[in-house]
């Protein structure tokens, strides 16, 4: 058994009336691949970001290597060797590589504030070497692919090697969660050779990545350190039943369940929509209380058809009927007056304010609901937002919370709350609703859905994967280059997903 | 096809075309980016040329030459402020008071000093104290670049009223005179002193430390601090350069027109921060350089000296200048446009 490289002991921290850590312990031997996982929320962040000094625990210390950090701060964790990969990445886009790789620690390259570029390229290079990656030095930061990016922000941590002389210990918040399938294969290839000279923290929601490169996992659970796994002899389902802590899993339900019974009146109908090459010939019904999923890869147009019907793009033929009457496209705003929700996949850009609290991002699109006369009534806001808070079991520590401060699916549901605050909206588009939330947050987005769709509430639905699309449509359209290829309906066991793909592609 | 076992569906193929394309159009709007105001100088040039000859005749090629000699030198000291995404609104200021304090201190026609060539560096030096000073109170107090020059640009214009006193000091140096007036091989030697600013600047911004890391600071003040780098000290040293360069200019001014007066730098501060934007470097840091803005002023130059060769009345030159601008910043910051999106 190698040494002990990195131990934390009892850490705690509190954020305002959050708990955020509780008595976490944890160690990590030299050389090892530790997977951290958790929920949303459960306080895996927090945990790295006190690992890498940027944040200072209320109790508790981190001791490295037999010594205690005694100061939090990023360059002391940097000098006992503990370097972090931002999720968020730490580039510069505008400089070279070489200068982001040794960004404030030049050394031998430069010389009374001189620049010697041709020895820090030199250096650069060989640090890039480690990780036989052959981009070049002197290339400009901002024109590399995120993959490469995130190689270079490894090099630059693997430079702690050669300043401070000691195995770093490398710290990589979800590496993974912008790459595609095949950038996610060298990022973690790369992580597997580390190995051979770092210790390695990562924190990932993908389970199977986890299990590929790590050897030892931490289960995170409402900041609580509720177990330790060995890598190769652990059970998928037994982790998910760790991290989930509860009866949450039987609510991501299969599409094993009946079919719904769909008889209502027709909400919403699209008659051979066309927007120049985006999509054409679109025709659909979707009924009062449907949950209709849009299968397709990316560029099949079915964003492009969401998004004509909120009312962000006008189609260039064909008509859209809101319960039976057309409908003419002036831009979001009129969208919304008719009852049209739309919640975006970028939610931090596109939905939410991060800078104001929950209930004024709850309120902001729907004064209305909560104005007597011609004023703001803050107390019917104020019951309204706890109503909502409540109903979508928002994990907030206020209603005056700024919004930016919750976590990943408790942003979602103050979203998705903005839109259902209103008086009932007619129609609901969801764009990716579960994108980037982990399973304890989809589950209970999806019974929120479901719970909207037997109100009466129509629902358009992008997911990306089958298997979300299949858990929670009742119809699944499937487009191909800008046309429908098939409308399938899901219930007892079908469609299969193989069936779906073939429609697909 | 292929699929991941999340059932993320993946299409290589067209992801690839897709992403090659994109690279494509990418590398060709970053050399629209690099060479459009270069492209747009050759041919404003050209076209002044065809419409007047005696625009592209030797005396006038030097006149362009004196002409944007001083703006040359200011855009050297302002790109590094506006690469750090800060901005100095107290330029005509510094200029006004490094120009009254070295006339007053050459043999003139007001005091007994007759300081010669120290003259000229005490004019530099005030205006790089103030300079510096601007950098220090933005640092220190933390208040925007914006609100802490504009105040320093009032502060500087009232000394130099106050050392006026209503009688501009006329210089009576007429070997300072005469060397400002003058060439050397042919070429003014203002130019040449511009040049070498030039140079200087750009061998700056490439070769040290407080060049690439105003780069940094531009980029992204978070990751500098992040990264151990002392902001605080970089940004001092970026306002002190622009204050030194009005400084310079301000004395250089001076001994061309044999005057210390206030309003020596009237109109520069916008001349200047229109050179550097037209150039190419961006208003939010971190992108362009000194020569970009170098031929942004000769953009500015060409265009004032060739809109007078084609008979364009003074009025409408001005109104003319505010378009090109506009155009300008469409141009430069047209690939981040987006839909629905708010610029503040």
């Amino acid at each position: 058994m190698s040494e002990i490289a990195v131990s934390l002991e009892s850490i705690g921290k509190r954020f305002g009336s959050v708990q955020a850590l509780r008595d976490v312990s944890l160690m990590i031997r030299s050389r090892e691949v530790i997977g951290l996982m958790g929920e949303n929320g459960s306080g895996k962040s927090t945990l790295l970001k006190i690992l890498a000094g940027l944040i200072r625990p209320d109790e508790g210390n981190v001791v490295v290597r037999g010594r205690p950090l005694t100061k939090a701060s990023f360059s002391a964790a940097a000098k006992a060797g503990i370097g972090m990969v931002f999720q968020e990445q730490s580039l510069l886009l505008n400089l070279t590589v070489a200068e982001n790789i040794f960004l404030g620690c030049e050394g031998e390259a430069v010389r009374f504030g001189l620049y010697n570029w041709r020895k820090l390229k030199e250096m650069a290079r060989r640090q890039l070497d480690k990780l036989g990656c052959d981009i070049s030095p002197d290339t400009i930061t901002g024109s590399l692919s995120f993959a490469q990016r995130q190689m270079v922000e490894l090099a630059k941590v693997l430079t702690i090697e050669d300043r401070i002389g000691v195995e770093p210990i490398i710290l990589l918040d979800e590496p993974t969660s912008v790459l595609d399938a095949e950038e996610i294969d060298t990022v973690l290839h790369q992580i597997e050779r580390l190995r051979s000279r770092a210790s390695v923290v990562i924190v990932s929601h993908r389970l199977d990545e986890v299990l590929r490169v790590a050897d030892r996992i931490y289960v995170m659970t409402n900041g609580q350190c509720v177990g330790e796994r060995d890598a190769r002899s652990v059970d998928a389902e037994d982790l998910k039943r760790l991290m989930l802590g509860k009866h949450l899993s039987e609510q991501y339900r299969r599409h094993d369940r009946p079919a719904r019974p769909i008889e209502n009146e027709v909400r919403l109908s699209l008659r051979n929509l066309a927007h120049r090459s985006d999509y054409r010939d679109i025709s659909f019904d979707l009924h009062a209380g449907e949950i209709l999923g849009f299968a397709g890869v990316e560029g099949s147009g079915r964003e492009c058809v969401c998004r004509t019907v909120y009312g962000a793009e006008a189609p260039s033929a064909g008509e859209v009927l809101l319960d039976g009457s057309v409908i003419k496209f002036d831009g979001p705003a009129d969208a919304v007056k008719m009852g049209i929700a739309y919640v975006p996949s970028e939610r931090r850009i596109e939905g939410l304010v991060p800078n104001m609290s929950v209930r004024e991002n709850m309120t902001l699109a729907h004064l209305k609901v909560a104005r007597r006369g011609w004023f703001l009534d803050s107390q019917r806001e104020q019951k309204l937002v706890s109503q909502w808070v409540e109903r979508l079991r928002i994990k907030t520590p206020s209603n005056h919370a700024l919004a930016g401060q919750l976590s990943g699916g408790n942003q979602q549901k103050v979203v998705l709350a903005k839109w259902l605050i209103a008086e009932h909206p007619r129609l609901l588009i969801l764009d990716h609703p579960l994108r980037g939330l982990d399973i304890g947050a989809k589950a209970e987005i999806f019974a929120r859905v479901r719970e909207l769709a037997q109100n009466g509430i129509s629902i358009l639905l992008i997911a990306d994967t089958l298997e979300e699309l299949l858990a929670l449509s009742d119809t699944i359209l499937v487009m191909r280059d800008g046309a429908i290829t098939a409308r399938l309906p899901v219930g007892d066991g079908k469609p299969t997903q193989m069936e779906i793909l073939e429609n697909m592609i | 096809m292929d699929r991941t076992p999340t059932g993320v569906i993946q299409w290589p193929s067209l992801a690839a075309r897709d992403g090659n394309m994109r690279k494509v159009i990418g590398v060709l709007r970053e050399m629209a980016v690099t060479w459009g105001p270069a492209l747009a100088l050759v041919i404003l040039y050209t076209a002044f040329s065809i419409g007047d000859a005696r625009f592209a005749s030797l005396a006038n090629l030097k006149t362009l030459a004196s002409q944007s000699a001083i703006p040359l030198i200011l855009a050297t000291g302002m790109t590094y402020v506006i690469l750090q995404g800060s901005i100095d609104l107290s330029v005509e200021g510094v200029m006004a008071v490094s120009s009254l304090s070295c006339a007053m201190l050459l043999r003139n026609s007001r005091t007994g000093f007759d300081l010669g060539v120290i003259a000229l560096l005490v004019g530099i030096c005030v205006g790089a104290m103030f300079g510096t000073l601007n950098g220090i109170l933005i640092t220190r107090l933390r208040i925007p670049s914006f609100m802490v020059t504009l105040g320093i640009w009032s502060v500087t214009s009232g000394i130099a009223m106050l050392i006026s006193g209503g009688q501009p000091p006329e210089i009576r140096d007429m070997s300072i005179r005469g060397w400002a007036l003058g060439e050397t091989i042919g070429v003014p030697n203002l130019t040449l002193v511009a040049l070498v600013c030039l140079v200087i600047g750009y061998l700056l911004q490439n070769f040290t430390r407080f060049g690439r890391y105003t780069y940094v600071i531009g980029g992204s003040e978070e990751i500098a601090k992040l990264s151990g780098v002392r902001i605080n000290f970089y940004k001092v040293l970026g306002f002190g350069l622009c204050g030194l360069t009005a400084g310079l200019g301000g004395v250089l001014e001076s001994a061309r027109l044999g005057l210390g007066h206030v309003e020596i730098g009237a109109q520069q501060m916008f001349l200047t921060l229109t050179a550097v934007v037209i150039g190419g470097t961006s208003l939010s840091g971190g992108r362009g350089g000194v020569i970009q803005s170098a031929v942004g002023v000769l953009i500015l130059t060409v265009l004032a000296n060739g809109m007078i060769f084609i008979g364009v009345t003074p009025y409408l030159q001005k109104a003319v200048q505010g378009v090109i601008i506009l155009v300008a910043v469409v141009a430069a910051t047209w690939r981040f446009r987006a839909r629905l999106r708010v610029v503040k």
